[in-house]
Protein backbone atom coordinates (compact mmCIF):
# COMPACT_ATOMS: atom_id res chain seq x y z
CA UNK A 1 0.00 0.00 0.00
CA UNK A 2 1.36 3.30 -1.20
CA UNK A 3 2.21 4.85 2.56
CA UNK A 4 1.95 8.60 1.90
CA UNK A 5 -1.20 8.20 0.50
CA UNK A 6 -2.17 6.23 4.04
CA UNK A 7 -0.62 8.90 6.31
CA UNK A 8 -2.13 11.78 4.53
CA UNK A 9 -5.85 10.08 4.45
CA UNK A 10 -8.56 11.36 6.61
CA UNK A 11 -9.42 8.36 8.04
CA UNK A 12 -6.13 7.69 9.80
CA UNK A 13 -5.63 11.45 10.67
CA UNK A 14 -8.97 10.69 12.46
CA UNK A 15 -8.10 8.16 14.17
CA UNK A 16 -4.80 8.89 15.13
CA UNK A 17 -6.03 12.37 17.12
CA UNK A 18 -8.75 9.82 18.47
CA UNK A 19 -5.91 7.57 19.64
CA UNK A 20 -4.51 10.79 21.44
CA UNK A 21 -7.35 11.78 23.24
CA UNK A 22 -8.12 8.89 24.54
CA UNK A 23 -4.68 8.60 25.57
CA UNK A 24 -4.43 12.80 27.18
CA UNK A 25 -8.25 11.89 29.04
CA UNK A 26 -6.88 8.54 30.82
CA UNK A 27 -3.31 10.13 31.46
CA UNK A 28 -3.62 11.28 34.96
CA UNK A 29 -4.81 7.99 36.03
CA UNK A 30 -1.80 5.67 35.89
CA UNK A 31 0.82 9.06 35.01
CA UNK A 32 3.41 10.49 37.59
CA UNK A 33 2.40 14.21 39.06
CA UNK A 34 4.84 15.48 37.45
CA UNK A 35 4.35 15.26 34.02
CA UNK A 36 0.28 15.88 34.82
CA UNK A 37 1.83 19.19 35.99
CA UNK A 38 4.07 19.61 32.54
CA UNK A 39 1.24 18.56 29.82
CA UNK A 40 -0.63 21.21 31.84
CA UNK A 41 1.76 23.93 31.00
CA UNK A 42 2.45 23.05 27.61
CA UNK A 43 -1.56 22.53 27.07
CA UNK A 44 -1.95 26.28 28.63
CA UNK A 45 0.91 26.78 25.64
CA UNK A 46 -0.88 25.18 22.78
CA UNK A 47 -3.86 27.37 23.25
CA UNK A 48 -2.72 30.56 23.73
CA UNK A 49 -0.36 29.89 20.30
CA UNK A 50 -3.42 28.54 18.73
CA UNK A 51 -5.78 31.44 19.81
CA UNK A 52 -2.72 33.30 18.78
CA UNK A 53 -2.22 31.97 15.42
CA UNK A 54 -6.44 31.52 15.13
CA UNK A 55 -6.50 35.82 14.27
CA UNK A 56 -2.58 36.81 13.54
CA UNK A 57 -2.15 33.88 11.77
CA UNK A 58 -4.27 34.28 8.48
CA UNK A 59 -4.66 38.37 8.79
CA UNK A 60 -0.99 39.17 9.35
CA UNK A 61 -2.13 41.20 12.22
CA UNK A 62 0.84 40.87 15.14
CA UNK A 63 -0.99 40.95 18.29
CA UNK A 64 1.23 41.46 21.35
CA UNK A 65 -1.27 41.39 23.45
CA UNK A 66 -2.34 37.89 24.94
CA UNK A 67 -0.60 38.54 27.90
CA UNK A 68 -3.30 41.20 28.43
CA UNK A 69 -5.82 38.50 27.51
CA UNK A 70 -4.77 36.06 29.71
CA UNK A 71 -4.26 38.45 32.74
CA UNK A 72 -7.66 39.77 32.57
CA UNK A 73 -9.10 35.97 32.88
CA UNK A 74 -6.19 35.63 35.78
CA UNK A 75 -7.86 38.66 37.53
CA UNK A 76 -10.98 37.39 36.97
CA UNK A 77 -10.27 34.12 39.03
CA UNK A 78 -8.41 35.81 41.96
CA UNK A 79 -11.56 38.56 41.95
CA UNK A 80 -14.42 35.90 41.85
CA UNK A 81 -12.54 33.11 43.22
CA UNK A 82 -14.09 32.74 46.45
CA UNK A 83 -17.61 33.95 45.36
CA UNK A 84 -18.55 31.65 41.93
CA UNK A 85 -17.71 27.97 40.99
CA UNK A 86 -14.68 27.63 38.81
CA UNK A 87 -17.08 26.84 35.68
CA UNK A 88 -18.58 29.76 36.35
CA UNK A 89 -15.57 31.97 36.52
CA UNK A 90 -13.65 30.51 33.58
CA UNK A 91 -16.67 31.78 32.02
CA UNK A 92 -16.48 35.26 33.32
CA UNK A 93 -12.68 35.33 32.29
CA UNK A 94 -13.26 34.17 28.89
CA UNK A 95 -16.10 36.81 28.37
CA UNK A 96 -14.26 39.97 29.93
CA UNK A 97 -11.10 38.64 27.71
CA UNK A 98 -13.28 39.02 24.51
CA UNK A 99 -15.13 42.39 25.44
CA UNK A 100 -11.56 43.95 26.12
CA UNK A 101 -10.81 42.73 22.50
CA UNK A 102 -14.10 44.31 21.11
CA UNK A 103 -12.74 47.36 22.48
CA UNK A 104 -9.44 47.58 21.86
CA UNK A 105 -10.56 45.87 18.08
CA UNK A 106 -12.21 48.65 17.54
CA UNK A 107 -9.99 51.48 18.65
CA UNK A 108 -7.15 49.70 16.47
CA UNK A 109 -7.24 47.65 13.81
CA UNK A 110 -7.56 50.48 11.48
CA UNK A 111 -3.80 50.29 12.42
CA UNK A 112 -1.13 48.40 10.35
CA UNK A 113 1.92 46.86 11.08
CA UNK A 114 4.29 48.52 13.50
CA UNK A 115 2.04 50.68 15.02
CA UNK A 116 -0.80 47.57 15.17
CA UNK A 117 2.12 46.16 17.48
CA UNK A 118 3.32 48.54 19.58
CA UNK A 119 -0.35 49.32 20.50
CA UNK A 120 -0.76 46.16 21.79
CA UNK A 121 1.75 45.45 23.32
CA UNK A 122 1.34 48.87 25.14
CA UNK A 123 -2.27 47.93 26.47
CA UNK A 124 -0.28 45.31 28.13
CA UNK A 125 1.83 47.65 30.05
CA UNK A 126 -1.17 49.83 29.81
CA UNK A 127 -3.57 47.57 32.19
CA UNK A 128 -0.53 45.67 34.42
CA UNK A 129 0.00 49.55 35.29
CA UNK A 130 -3.84 50.51 35.95
CA UNK A 131 -4.30 47.30 38.12
CA UNK A 132 -0.73 47.82 40.16
CA UNK A 133 -1.91 51.77 40.82
CA UNK A 134 -5.59 50.08 41.81
CA UNK A 135 -4.84 47.40 44.20
CA UNK A 136 -2.24 49.85 45.84
CA UNK A 137 -3.97 53.16 46.02
CA UNK A 138 -7.66 51.87 46.28
CA UNK A 139 -7.64 48.09 47.76
CA UNK A 140 -4.52 48.45 49.67
CA UNK A 141 -2.79 45.09 48.66
CA UNK A 142 -0.44 43.73 45.95
CA UNK A 143 -1.25 40.27 45.42
CA UNK A 144 -4.60 38.49 45.95
CA UNK A 145 -4.79 34.54 46.99
CA UNK A 146 -6.76 32.18 44.37
CA UNK A 147 -8.13 29.00 45.77
CA UNK A 148 -6.74 26.28 44.64
CA UNK A 149 -8.73 23.01 42.97
CA UNK A 150 -6.56 20.11 41.90
CA UNK A 151 -3.67 19.37 39.40
CA UNK A 152 -5.98 17.18 37.96
CA UNK A 153 -8.77 19.45 38.06
CA UNK A 154 -6.57 21.69 36.17
CA UNK A 155 -5.13 19.07 33.78
CA UNK A 156 -8.69 18.51 32.51
CA UNK A 157 -10.21 21.79 32.45
CA UNK A 158 -7.22 22.92 30.45
CA UNK A 159 -7.31 20.03 27.83
CA UNK A 160 -11.28 21.03 27.60
CA UNK A 161 -10.20 24.46 26.57
CA UNK A 162 -7.71 23.18 24.45
CA UNK A 163 -9.74 20.53 22.36
CA UNK A 164 -12.44 23.92 22.39
CA UNK A 165 -9.92 26.23 20.64
CA UNK A 166 -8.73 23.60 18.29
CA UNK A 167 -11.68 22.53 17.13
CA UNK A 168 -12.99 26.24 16.70
CA UNK A 169 -9.80 27.76 14.74
CA UNK A 170 -10.39 24.37 12.81
CA UNK A 171 -14.33 25.64 11.90
CA UNK A 172 -13.04 28.98 10.93
CA UNK A 173 -10.01 28.43 9.01
CA UNK A 174 -12.44 25.88 6.75
CA UNK A 175 -15.15 28.54 6.38
CA UNK A 176 -16.26 31.36 4.50
CA UNK A 177 -14.54 33.12 7.64
CA UNK A 178 -11.52 31.75 7.44
CA UNK A 179 -11.29 32.58 3.55
CA UNK A 180 -12.59 36.02 3.93
CA UNK A 181 -9.46 36.28 6.65
CA UNK A 182 -7.10 34.63 4.56
CA UNK A 183 -8.32 37.95 2.16
CA UNK A 184 -7.84 40.41 4.50
CA UNK A 185 -3.89 39.57 5.34
CA UNK A 186 -3.33 39.06 1.19
CA UNK A 187 -4.58 42.91 0.62
CA UNK A 188 -7.12 43.88 2.77
CA UNK A 189 -8.63 46.35 0.27
CA UNK A 190 -9.41 44.35 -2.23
CA UNK A 191 -10.98 41.99 0.34
CA UNK A 192 -12.91 44.95 0.97
CA UNK A 193 -13.97 45.66 -2.19
CA UNK A 194 -15.11 41.83 -2.65
CA UNK A 195 -17.87 42.39 0.02
CA UNK A 196 -15.69 41.33 3.00
CA UNK A 197 -17.34 43.51 5.99
CA UNK A 198 -12.95 43.46 6.99
CA UNK A 199 -13.36 45.80 10.15
CA UNK A 200 -16.36 43.55 12.18
CA UNK A 201 -14.47 40.02 10.72
CA UNK A 202 -10.74 41.01 12.27
CA UNK A 203 -13.21 42.48 15.33
CA UNK A 204 -14.87 39.59 15.87
CA UNK A 205 -11.67 36.84 15.43
CA UNK A 206 -9.78 39.39 17.19
CA UNK A 207 -12.19 38.85 20.45
CA UNK A 208 -12.67 34.85 19.66
CA UNK A 209 -9.19 34.48 20.12
CA UNK A 210 -9.22 36.75 23.27
CA UNK A 211 -11.91 34.47 24.29
CA UNK A 212 -10.11 31.47 24.84
CA UNK A 213 -6.91 33.03 26.19
CA UNK A 214 -8.94 34.67 29.18
CA UNK A 215 -10.40 31.15 29.82
CA UNK A 216 -6.88 29.92 29.91
CA UNK A 217 -5.89 32.47 31.99
CA UNK A 218 -8.81 31.71 34.53
CA UNK A 219 -7.67 28.54 34.80
CA UNK A 220 -4.44 28.69 35.47
CA UNK A 221 -4.90 30.98 38.40
CA UNK A 222 -5.91 28.34 40.31
CA UNK A 223 -2.24 26.53 40.40
CA UNK A 224 -0.48 29.61 41.29
CA UNK A 225 -2.75 30.15 44.21
CA UNK A 226 -0.51 33.87 44.74
CA UNK A 227 -1.25 35.99 42.27
CA UNK A 228 -0.43 39.97 41.62
CA UNK A 229 -0.33 42.26 38.59
CA UNK A 230 3.02 41.69 37.64
CA UNK A 231 2.76 37.74 37.10
CA UNK A 232 -1.09 37.61 35.75
CA UNK A 233 0.32 40.64 33.23
CA UNK A 234 3.53 39.01 32.36
CA UNK A 235 4.48 40.39 28.87
CA UNK A 236 6.54 36.91 28.31
CA UNK A 237 3.12 35.51 27.67
CA UNK A 238 2.51 38.15 24.79
CA UNK A 239 5.85 36.97 23.17
CA UNK A 240 6.22 33.07 23.68
CA UNK A 241 3.15 32.27 21.69
CA UNK A 242 4.50 34.24 18.72
CA UNK A 243 7.81 32.51 18.60
CA UNK A 244 5.93 28.81 19.31
CA UNK A 245 3.65 29.85 16.20
CA UNK A 246 6.63 30.75 13.98
CA UNK A 247 9.02 27.75 15.23
CA UNK A 248 5.86 25.38 14.42
CA UNK A 249 4.73 26.77 10.85
CA UNK A 250 1.85 28.70 10.55
CA UNK A 251 0.58 27.52 7.76
CA UNK A 252 -1.02 24.63 8.62
CA UNK A 253 -3.30 24.32 11.96
CA UNK A 254 -0.87 21.68 13.72
CA UNK A 255 1.86 24.39 12.91
CA UNK A 256 1.39 25.95 16.19
CA UNK A 257 0.22 22.98 18.06
CA UNK A 258 3.97 21.31 17.09
CA UNK A 259 5.29 24.21 17.58
CA UNK A 260 4.10 25.09 21.26
CA UNK A 261 4.56 21.78 22.38
CA UNK A 262 8.18 21.07 21.47
CA UNK A 263 9.12 24.47 22.74
CA UNK A 264 7.92 24.02 25.86
CA UNK A 265 9.65 20.65 26.38
CA UNK A 266 12.66 22.24 25.00
CA UNK A 267 12.39 24.95 27.74
CA UNK A 268 11.46 22.78 30.51
CA UNK A 269 14.45 20.51 29.26
CA UNK A 270 16.91 22.88 28.65
CA UNK A 271 15.75 24.87 32.40
CA UNK A 272 16.75 21.65 34.14
CA UNK A 273 19.71 20.57 32.52
CA UNK A 274 21.90 23.41 31.88
CA UNK A 275 20.13 26.14 34.06
CA UNK A 276 23.24 28.50 33.41
CA UNK A 277 22.83 28.23 30.08
CA UNK A 278 19.62 27.88 28.63
CA UNK A 279 18.65 31.33 27.68
CA UNK A 280 21.89 31.76 25.42
CA UNK A 281 21.27 28.08 24.10
CA UNK A 282 17.14 28.93 23.38
CA UNK A 283 18.58 32.01 21.59
CA UNK A 284 20.66 29.99 19.43
CA UNK A 285 17.69 28.35 18.57
CA UNK A 286 15.06 30.78 17.80
CA UNK A 287 17.68 32.57 15.62
CA UNK A 288 18.39 29.81 13.64
CA UNK A 289 14.73 28.50 13.04
CA UNK A 290 14.21 31.73 11.81
CA UNK A 291 16.65 31.87 9.58
CA UNK A 292 16.48 28.94 8.08
CA UNK A 293 12.77 27.51 8.44
CA UNK A 294 10.75 30.31 7.76
CA UNK A 295 7.86 28.40 7.24
CA UNK A 296 8.70 26.32 10.99
CA UNK A 297 9.04 22.66 11.44
CA UNK A 298 5.95 22.15 9.29
CA UNK A 299 6.77 23.91 6.29
CA UNK A 300 9.62 21.91 6.46
CA UNK A 301 8.40 18.45 7.03
CA UNK A 302 5.99 19.60 4.21
CA UNK A 303 8.83 20.05 1.92
CA UNK A 304 10.44 16.76 2.54
CA UNK A 305 6.94 15.50 1.95
CA UNK A 306 6.28 16.84 -1.39
CA UNK A 307 9.75 15.85 -2.20
CA UNK A 308 9.27 12.33 -1.07
CA UNK A 309 5.17 11.97 -2.71
CA UNK A 310 6.20 14.41 -5.55
CA UNK A 311 2.99 16.58 -5.15
CA UNK A 312 3.16 20.00 -6.20
CA UNK A 313 -0.56 21.44 -6.64
CA UNK A 314 -2.50 18.79 -5.00
CA UNK A 315 -6.05 19.35 -4.24
CA UNK A 316 -6.88 19.95 -1.54
CA UNK B 1 -33.51 56.39 -14.49
CA UNK B 2 -29.67 56.14 -14.40
CA UNK B 3 -28.12 53.32 -12.32
CA UNK B 4 -25.37 55.65 -11.11
CA UNK B 5 -24.72 59.31 -11.14
CA UNK B 6 -22.55 62.09 -9.73
CA UNK B 7 -23.17 65.84 -9.41
CA UNK B 8 -20.74 68.10 -8.51
CA UNK B 9 -18.05 66.03 -7.69
CA UNK B 10 -14.98 67.34 -5.97
CA UNK B 11 -12.17 65.87 -4.32
CA UNK B 12 -9.08 67.43 -3.04
CA UNK B 13 -5.72 66.30 -2.64
CA UNK B 14 -4.20 68.79 0.15
CA UNK B 15 -4.78 72.05 -1.78
CA UNK B 16 -4.46 69.97 -5.49
CA UNK B 17 -8.36 69.43 -6.71
CA UNK B 18 -8.08 65.91 -8.21
CA UNK B 19 -11.49 66.81 -9.39
CA UNK B 20 -13.57 69.62 -9.80
CA UNK B 21 -17.48 69.61 -10.33
CA UNK B 22 -17.53 66.47 -12.01
CA UNK B 23 -21.47 65.65 -13.31
CA UNK B 24 -21.93 62.70 -15.15
CA UNK B 25 -24.89 59.61 -15.20
CA UNK B 26 -24.60 56.21 -16.72
CA UNK B 27 -27.59 54.00 -18.06
CA UNK B 28 -28.43 50.83 -17.33
CA UNK B 29 -26.77 48.34 -19.65
CA UNK B 30 -24.15 50.91 -21.03
CA UNK B 31 -20.61 50.97 -21.67
CA UNK B 32 -19.12 54.43 -20.68
CA UNK B 33 -15.27 54.49 -21.34
CA UNK B 34 -13.33 57.18 -19.09
CA UNK B 35 -10.02 58.60 -20.72
CA UNK B 36 -7.82 61.43 -20.21
CA UNK B 37 -4.08 61.62 -19.56
CA UNK B 38 -2.43 60.81 -16.56
CA UNK B 39 -2.91 62.25 -13.37
CA UNK B 40 -6.40 63.34 -14.60
CA UNK B 41 -8.69 61.75 -11.62
CA UNK B 42 -9.80 58.93 -13.58
CA UNK B 43 -8.78 56.23 -11.05
CA UNK B 44 -9.67 58.87 -7.54
CA UNK B 45 -13.15 58.98 -9.61
CA UNK B 46 -13.18 55.13 -9.52
CA UNK B 47 -12.12 54.89 -5.71
CA UNK B 48 -15.06 57.35 -5.14
CA UNK B 49 -17.71 55.65 -7.07
CA UNK B 50 -16.72 52.62 -5.14
CA UNK B 51 -16.95 54.42 -1.95
CA UNK B 52 -13.11 53.84 -0.88
CA UNK B 53 -12.50 58.08 -0.64
CA UNK B 54 -15.63 60.10 -0.07
CA UNK B 55 -16.08 63.34 -1.71
CA UNK B 56 -15.40 66.38 -0.24
CA UNK B 57 -19.01 68.03 -1.78
CA UNK B 58 -21.17 66.55 -4.64
CA UNK B 59 -22.94 63.41 -4.16
CA UNK B 60 -22.71 60.17 -6.05
CA UNK B 61 -26.23 58.44 -6.26
CA UNK B 62 -26.01 54.70 -6.80
CA UNK B 63 -29.52 52.66 -7.75
CA UNK B 64 -30.20 55.83 -5.78
CA UNK B 65 -28.82 55.51 -2.42
CA UNK B 66 -25.84 58.25 -1.42
CA UNK B 67 -22.39 56.38 -1.87
CA UNK B 68 -21.31 58.24 0.66
CA UNK B 69 -22.85 56.57 3.72
CA UNK B 70 -21.72 53.19 2.30
CA UNK B 71 -18.21 51.34 3.18
CA UNK B 72 -16.52 49.38 -0.12
CA UNK B 73 -17.81 46.31 1.28
CA UNK B 74 -21.88 47.26 1.45
CA UNK B 75 -21.83 48.92 -1.95
CA UNK B 76 -19.92 45.84 -3.64
CA UNK B 77 -22.86 44.23 -2.12
CA UNK B 78 -25.45 46.30 -3.42
CA UNK B 79 -23.97 45.18 -6.70
CA UNK B 80 -20.93 47.46 -8.04
CA UNK B 81 -18.12 45.82 -8.11
CA UNK B 82 -14.46 47.12 -9.44
CA UNK B 83 -11.35 46.15 -10.42
CA UNK B 84 -7.71 47.77 -9.70
CA UNK B 85 -5.48 49.59 -12.02
CA UNK B 86 -2.35 47.50 -10.14
CA UNK B 87 -2.95 44.46 -9.84
CA UNK B 88 -4.66 43.32 -6.26
CA UNK B 89 -4.67 39.83 -6.19
CA UNK B 90 -4.60 37.25 -2.98
CA UNK B 91 -1.24 36.36 -3.93
CA UNK B 92 -0.90 32.81 -1.93
CA UNK B 93 -4.73 32.07 -2.76
CA UNK B 94 -5.73 29.79 -5.84
CA UNK B 95 -7.57 30.91 -8.12
CA UNK B 96 -10.67 29.28 -7.71
CA UNK B 97 -10.75 30.34 -4.25
CA UNK B 98 -10.91 34.04 -5.31
CA UNK B 99 -14.25 33.26 -7.14
CA UNK B 100 -15.31 31.50 -4.12
CA UNK B 101 -14.63 34.62 -1.90
CA UNK B 102 -16.72 36.72 -4.53
CA UNK B 103 -19.62 34.19 -4.60
CA UNK B 104 -20.07 34.36 -0.32
CA UNK B 105 -19.89 37.52 0.18
CA UNK B 106 -21.02 39.41 -3.11
CA UNK B 107 -24.85 40.73 -3.58
CA UNK B 108 -25.81 37.02 -3.06
CA UNK B 109 -24.98 36.55 1.07
CA UNK B 110 -25.55 32.96 2.27
CA UNK B 111 -24.65 30.68 0.02
CA UNK B 112 -24.16 27.47 0.80
CA UNK B 113 -21.08 26.02 -0.20
CA UNK B 114 -21.66 23.38 -3.44
CA UNK B 115 -23.81 26.65 -4.23
CA UNK B 116 -20.58 29.05 -4.12
CA UNK B 117 -18.52 26.23 -5.83
CA UNK B 118 -20.74 25.82 -8.44
CA UNK B 119 -21.44 29.98 -8.93
CA UNK B 120 -17.65 30.34 -8.75
CA UNK B 121 -16.90 27.72 -11.28
CA UNK B 122 -19.00 29.24 -14.06
CA UNK B 123 -17.45 32.63 -12.92
CA UNK B 124 -13.98 30.97 -14.26
CA UNK B 125 -15.73 29.14 -17.17
CA UNK B 126 -16.98 32.08 -18.16
CA UNK B 127 -13.52 34.59 -18.25
CA UNK B 128 -11.29 31.56 -19.05
CA UNK B 129 -9.52 30.98 -16.29
CA UNK B 130 -11.16 27.08 -15.66
CA UNK B 131 -8.03 25.09 -16.47
CA UNK B 132 -5.56 27.35 -13.92
CA UNK B 133 -8.00 27.33 -11.04
CA UNK B 134 -5.93 25.39 -8.55
CA UNK B 135 -2.85 27.63 -9.01
CA UNK B 136 -1.85 29.94 -6.67
CA UNK B 137 -2.61 33.73 -8.07
CA UNK B 138 0.67 34.64 -7.83
CA UNK B 139 2.13 31.99 -10.03
CA UNK B 140 -0.13 33.61 -12.66
CA UNK B 141 0.89 35.60 -16.22
CA UNK B 142 -0.18 39.23 -16.09
CA UNK B 143 -2.73 38.63 -18.35
CA UNK B 144 -4.04 35.82 -16.40
CA UNK B 145 -3.79 38.34 -13.23
CA UNK B 146 -5.85 40.96 -14.20
CA UNK B 147 -8.29 38.20 -16.13
CA UNK B 148 -8.32 37.08 -12.38
CA UNK B 149 -9.52 40.51 -10.99
CA UNK B 150 -12.67 40.53 -13.51
CA UNK B 151 -13.09 37.46 -12.44
CA UNK B 152 -13.25 38.70 -8.64
CA UNK B 153 -15.48 41.21 -9.61
CA UNK B 154 -18.07 39.05 -11.81
CA UNK B 155 -18.23 36.60 -9.17
CA UNK B 156 -20.20 39.02 -6.53
CA UNK B 157 -22.46 39.14 -9.74
CA UNK B 158 -22.46 42.84 -9.89
CA UNK B 159 -24.81 44.99 -11.84
CA UNK B 160 -22.19 47.66 -12.89
CA UNK B 161 -18.45 46.88 -13.24
CA UNK B 162 -15.47 49.27 -12.89
CA UNK B 163 -12.57 48.41 -14.81
CA UNK B 164 -9.61 49.98 -14.50
CA UNK B 165 -7.33 49.58 -17.41
CA UNK B 166 -7.71 45.74 -17.58
CA UNK B 167 -5.63 46.59 -20.76
CA UNK B 168 -2.52 48.05 -19.52
CA UNK B 169 0.56 45.92 -19.99
CA UNK B 170 -0.88 43.07 -22.29
CA UNK B 171 0.18 42.26 -25.74
CA UNK B 172 -1.89 43.04 -29.01
CA UNK B 173 -3.16 39.02 -28.75
CA UNK B 174 -3.74 39.30 -24.98
CA UNK B 175 -5.56 42.86 -25.74
CA UNK B 176 -8.17 41.29 -28.63
CA UNK B 177 -9.15 38.44 -26.09
CA UNK B 178 -9.75 40.85 -23.41
CA UNK B 179 -11.92 43.42 -25.62
CA UNK B 180 -13.82 39.95 -26.42
CA UNK B 181 -14.08 39.57 -22.57
CA UNK B 182 -15.90 43.18 -22.12
CA UNK B 183 -18.05 42.83 -24.88
CA UNK B 184 -19.56 39.15 -23.50
CA UNK B 185 -20.15 40.75 -19.76
CA UNK B 186 -21.89 43.53 -21.34
CA UNK B 187 -24.02 40.70 -23.50
CA UNK B 188 -25.09 39.75 -19.77
CA UNK B 189 -26.63 42.94 -19.23
CA UNK B 190 -23.88 44.34 -16.81
CA UNK B 191 -23.46 47.67 -16.89
CA UNK B 192 -19.78 48.58 -17.58
CA UNK B 193 -17.03 52.42 -16.77
CA UNK B 194 -14.41 51.53 -18.04
CA UNK B 195 -10.76 53.53 -17.90
CA UNK B 196 -8.57 52.31 -20.68
CA UNK B 197 -5.00 53.97 -22.50
CA UNK B 198 -6.26 51.57 -25.11
CA UNK B 199 -7.64 53.46 -28.12
CA UNK B 200 -8.36 50.87 -29.99
CA UNK B 201 -10.17 49.01 -26.93
CA UNK B 202 -12.33 52.57 -26.12
CA UNK B 203 -13.65 53.14 -29.43
CA UNK B 204 -14.73 50.02 -30.10
CA UNK B 205 -16.58 48.71 -27.22
CA UNK B 206 -17.68 52.16 -25.57
CA UNK B 207 -21.42 53.63 -26.17
CA UNK B 208 -20.16 56.62 -24.76
CA UNK B 209 -16.97 58.16 -23.72
CA UNK B 210 -15.99 61.07 -20.75
CA UNK B 211 -12.80 63.23 -20.89
CA UNK B 212 -10.98 64.09 -17.81
CA UNK B 213 -8.58 66.67 -17.81
CA UNK B 214 -6.90 68.25 -15.06
CA UNK B 215 -9.59 67.04 -12.87
CA UNK B 216 -12.66 68.42 -15.04
CA UNK B 217 -15.15 67.03 -17.18
CA UNK B 218 -13.72 68.80 -20.62
CA UNK B 219 -16.02 66.57 -23.16
CA UNK B 220 -18.39 64.18 -23.39
CA UNK B 221 -20.49 61.64 -26.51
CA UNK B 222 -19.65 59.05 -28.85
CA UNK B 223 -17.02 57.75 -29.81
CA UNK B 224 -17.05 58.90 -33.17
CA UNK B 225 -17.42 62.90 -31.35
CA UNK B 226 -14.81 62.49 -28.98
CA UNK B 227 -12.03 61.68 -31.71
CA UNK B 228 -13.26 64.53 -33.76
CA UNK B 229 -13.16 67.05 -31.08
CA UNK B 230 -10.69 69.68 -30.98
CA UNK B 231 -10.77 70.33 -27.24
CA UNK B 232 -9.55 66.45 -26.93
CA UNK B 233 -7.16 66.43 -29.52
CA UNK B 234 -5.82 69.60 -28.11
CA UNK B 235 -5.65 67.84 -24.47
CA UNK B 236 -3.78 64.88 -26.01
CA UNK B 237 -1.57 66.64 -28.61
CA UNK B 238 -1.46 70.22 -27.76
CA UNK B 239 -2.02 73.24 -29.65
CA UNK B 240 -1.29 73.38 -33.29
CA UNK B 241 0.21 77.02 -32.70
CA UNK B 242 2.79 75.42 -30.28
CA UNK B 243 3.33 72.22 -32.48
CA UNK B 244 4.50 74.58 -35.43
CA UNK B 245 6.49 76.99 -33.48
CA UNK B 246 10.23 76.33 -32.47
Amino acid sequence: MDIPKLISSKRFVLGFLFILLVVLTTLPLYAARYSIVLLTTIFMYVVLTVSWTMFSGPTGYVSLAPAAFFGAGVYASALLGFVFPLPVIIVVGALSSACLALLVGALTLRLRGIYFVMFTFGLVELLLHFILWWEVTITGTTGRVVPTVGNTTVYYLMLTILVMVILTTYLIKHSRFGLALQSIGECEEAAAHTGVNVTALKIMTFAASAFFMGAAGAVMATRWTYIDPRIAFNPILSFLPVLMAIFGGMGQLFGPVIGAVIFTTLEEFLITRFPYYYMLIFGIIMVVAILYLPDGLVGLTQKLWNRISGAKYADP
Amino acid sequence: MPILECKEVSRYFGGLAALSRVNFHVEQGEVLGLIGPNGAGKTTLFNLMSAALKPQSGTIRFKDTDVKRLGPYKICRMGLARTFQTVRIFPNMTVLNHAILASYFGRSPGMSSPEALRSASETLEFVGLSTVKAIPAKDLTLANQKRLEVARALGTHPEILLLDEIMAGLNPAEVAQAMELVIRIRNKGITIIMIEHVMKAIMSLCDRIIVLHHGQKIAEGTPQEIATSEKVIKVYLGDKAHAGSK
